[in-house]
């Protein structure tokens, strides 16, 4: 049987808006993917721990704090280190300004998604960028 | 209100409209839906009649402003007295780039401050923690230590203005530092007017900002009441939110009824503590959401008000009337506004505000159109606050009291908002408080279930939002949005190295050891955040020494 797709969705920085985090995962699980949601607060170290624990093919990031600059390209970074970024589509979602998109991108981010976009977008780009077959 | 007779006659009425008129329209044209239902999802019916509202009793029920069961409002003469508060939430970076702003707010017409504090300061890190790493000044003022409170309200005279300030979990450090700089003021404590939000249990529920157990929380809370009871009288120690938890995705239902149910928890905290209910309850205030759905808004808001003054009367045998009272600010719909064509963002505010306004808020934040993209400018903000300006002074509707009384569909959905929300509570109840239903994680999940119906209906077309998933156009990126510069994070760790190189470090250590020995036994701890912050002791160190006491609450994470 083939295994289902495994999703990671993490909320990086200190923010509480899990809105978005929750109706994404529900969406990917309603979608036939497997779900893991970290919960609130999660570093970058514990995200990528989370990650390869559970050995998933997505990590998908939501955060509205505005920490995005900063805390994104860490949870990239730490996941090349780890060798497993090659194995791992990295996703981010939330309060992002337009302008900071491309940034993001060149860094790592595979997708981001902003507020507006439906779930069925983020499912059907999950499905088509996966890293592994 | 009505007699039975002439009530009788007109059901026979209504019954003959529908049979004689409405079937022959509607088998040559059917209504644009099958069912209509409210913003939250109430069923809403082809037309109301007095038969919609025949038990009404009006003493009983609406009764007179100012008057159990306060329904129609507060006070006897609502805004003919004065205007609600306009009061706009905001901060950023520094406490010198927030007092500007302050300063610009008041200039422009504001009467009320409202302080916005970065997540650092929410959670009690000090800016130089690395979990601040990146949040320091993005969502609001970063605010360390006395020095910076300071800076924040220089050249603001604190016996002049109100504040109002979004601190939970820390808000006794912060209420602590506000005395100090009033003091340096020369402004007793017992002239201050304000607000901080101290609501612990919203924040396990939606908005996410806690640090310490429920235990050790509910004593804060609890010990603020006390102290603000004999030595702040005019401070409002609460502000029982349903605001972030309509925002997570609740039906307006389900606002009423959670932020109800965690008044009770802290009602019953506090008598438990050994307070009378009279003391304390007419500080309480609360704090809810202005969403698009203007009537079921304004039936959410007269609802709330009628079920809280029977929840105080009936269950806590208050005795003054100012206990029943259910004052609130209201802040317009965050989870409303679409980051597509902004500009709409202008209209969708000002039906809110009407709401908050025909509902009889005391105080209103109105939200700027660019807020699903950023913070808002100092332009956006204008035009938020001009709104409430025009609602206020042409449109007409503060001219007299609760207008929309009497309408058989605002007293209908009253009615109903009311029932089930009390039947929520009731449930809540059953599983031994709000506290427990959030541990054994029930209100998440009902929010849960709410906000991906929600979603689900905006996905299938079903609810339409302009602009985001009809009526789309092209449009370019937006530009000109306010971004925090990134070096805030490094002037602030500056500041906290000063701090401490200039501080009398041994008074410091002190009063914070005398902390810990006051946190480990039962003694109220107001006096002894008040003497650590007079020492200039961080944000950071004084939740830190709680922190080693209490420990750290675990959320329960709920899909």
């Amino acid at each position: 049987m083939e295994r289902p797709i495994r999703v990671l969705v993490a909320k990086p920085g200190l923010d509480g808006h899990d809105r978005g985090a929750k109706v994404i995962a529900r969406a990917l699980r309603d979608a036939g993917m497997e779900v893991i949601y970290t919960g609130l607060r999660q570093t970058p170290e514990q995200i990528v721990n989370a990650a390869i624990q559970e050995d998933v093919d997505v990590v998908a990031l939501s955060i509205l704090s505005g920490a995005h600059n900063h805390l994104l390209p860490k949870v990239v970074e730490l996941l090349k280190d780890e060798a497993v970024y090659d194995e791992m589509l990295v996703i981010g979602g939330g309060v992002i300004p337009d302008e900071d998109i491309p940034f993001l991108k060149e860094k790592g981010l595979a997708e981001i998604f902003t507020p507006g976009t439906p779930t069925q977008v983020t499912i059907d780009f999950i499905k088509g960028n996966l890293k592994r077959a | 209100m009505f007699e039975k007779e002439k009530l009788d006659q007109q059901k026979e009425k209504d019954k003959g409209w529908n049979e004689n008129k409405v079937e022959k329209v509607l088998s040559k044209f059917p209504e644009r839906r099958k069912q209509f239902v409210t913003g939250s999802n109430l069923k809403v019916k082809r037309l109301y009649t007095p038969a919609d509202v025949e038990a009404l009793d009006y003493d009983g029920d609406l009764g007179y402003p100012g008057q159990y069961p306060f329904t129609r409002g507060v006070q006897p003469t609502m805004y003919r007295g004065k205007f609600w508060t306009m009061r706009q939430y905001a901060g950023f970076a520094t406490a010198e780039e927030s007092n500007k702003r302050y300063k610009y707010l008041l200039e422009q017409g504001q009467t009320g401050l409202s302080v916005a504090f970065d997540l650092p300061t929410q959670i009690g890190y000090d800016s130089d923690h690395s979990l601040s790493e990146g949040e320091v000044g993005k969502v609001g003022v970063a605010i360390d230590s006395l020095k910076d409170m300071e800076i924040l309200f220089d050249g603001i005279p604190l016996d002049k203005v109100s504040t109002s300030m979004t601190i939970n979990a820390p808000a006794s450090v912060l209420l602590a530092m506000y005395i100090a700089v009033a003091e340096k003021q020369g402004v007793a404590a017992d002239q201050l007017r304000g607000t901080i939000q101290n609501d612990i249990l919203k924040e396990y529920i939606a908005r996410g900002t806690y640090i310490f157990p429920t235990a050790p929380s509910m004593r804060l809370i609890t010990d603020i009441f006390e102290y603000c009871s004999q030595e702040v009288p005019n401070w409002n120690t609460i502000s029982i939110s349903g605001y972030h938890i309509r925002e997570a995705g609740s039906s307006a239902v389900q606002e009423v009824a959670f932020t109800l149910a965690n008044g009770i928890a802290y009602v019953e905290a506090a008598i438990k503590a050994g307070l009378d209910v009279d003391t304390f309850a007419p500080r309480l205030s609360f704090f809810f959401n202005a969403h698009n759905d203007l009537l079921e808004e304004v039936a959410k808001f007269r609802a709330a008000r009628r079920l809280w003054a029977k929840i105080m009367k009936e269950r806590f045998k208050a005795k003054s009337e100012k206990s029943m009272q259910l004052k609130f600010h209201t802040q317009t719909g965050g989870s409303t506004l679409t980051a597509q064509q902004p500009d709409n963002n202008i209209v969708r505010v000002a039906i809110q505000t009407l709401a908050a306004v025909l509902g009889g808020t005391q105080s209103l934040h109105t939200n700027s159109k660019d807020e699903a993209l950023a913070l808002p400018t100092e332009d956006s903000v204008r035009i938020a606050l001009r709104t409430q300006q025009i609602v206020a002074y042409e449109s007409g509707v503060a001219e007299t009291i609760d207008p929309l009384a009497g309408s058989f569909y605002i007293e209908n959905l009253t009615n109903t908002i009311e029932q089930e929300a009390m039947a929520y509570i009731e449930k809540i109840d059953a599983l031994g408080g709000s506290p427990q239903a959030i541990e054994k994680g029930f209100i998440q999940k009902e929010i849960m279930d709410s906000s991906y119906e929600y979603q689900k209906q905006i996905e299938s077309g079903d609810r339409i939002v302009v602009g985001m998933n009809k009526f789309q156009v092209k449009e370019a990126a937006p530009k000109g949005l306010l971004r925090v510069d990134p070096s805030v994070g490094e002037l602030q760790k500056d500041k906290i190295r000063q701090l401490k190189a200039e501080r009398d470090n041994s008074l410091t250590e002190a009063k914070l050891a005398e902390l810990r020995k006051a946190a480990v036994g039962t003694e109220n701890l107001m006096p002894f955040i008040l003497e650590a912050v007079r020492a200039y002791a961080t944000l950071g160190e004084v939740c830190g020494v709680l922190r080693e006491v209490f420990g750290e609450y675990q959320q329960s994470v709920i899909l």
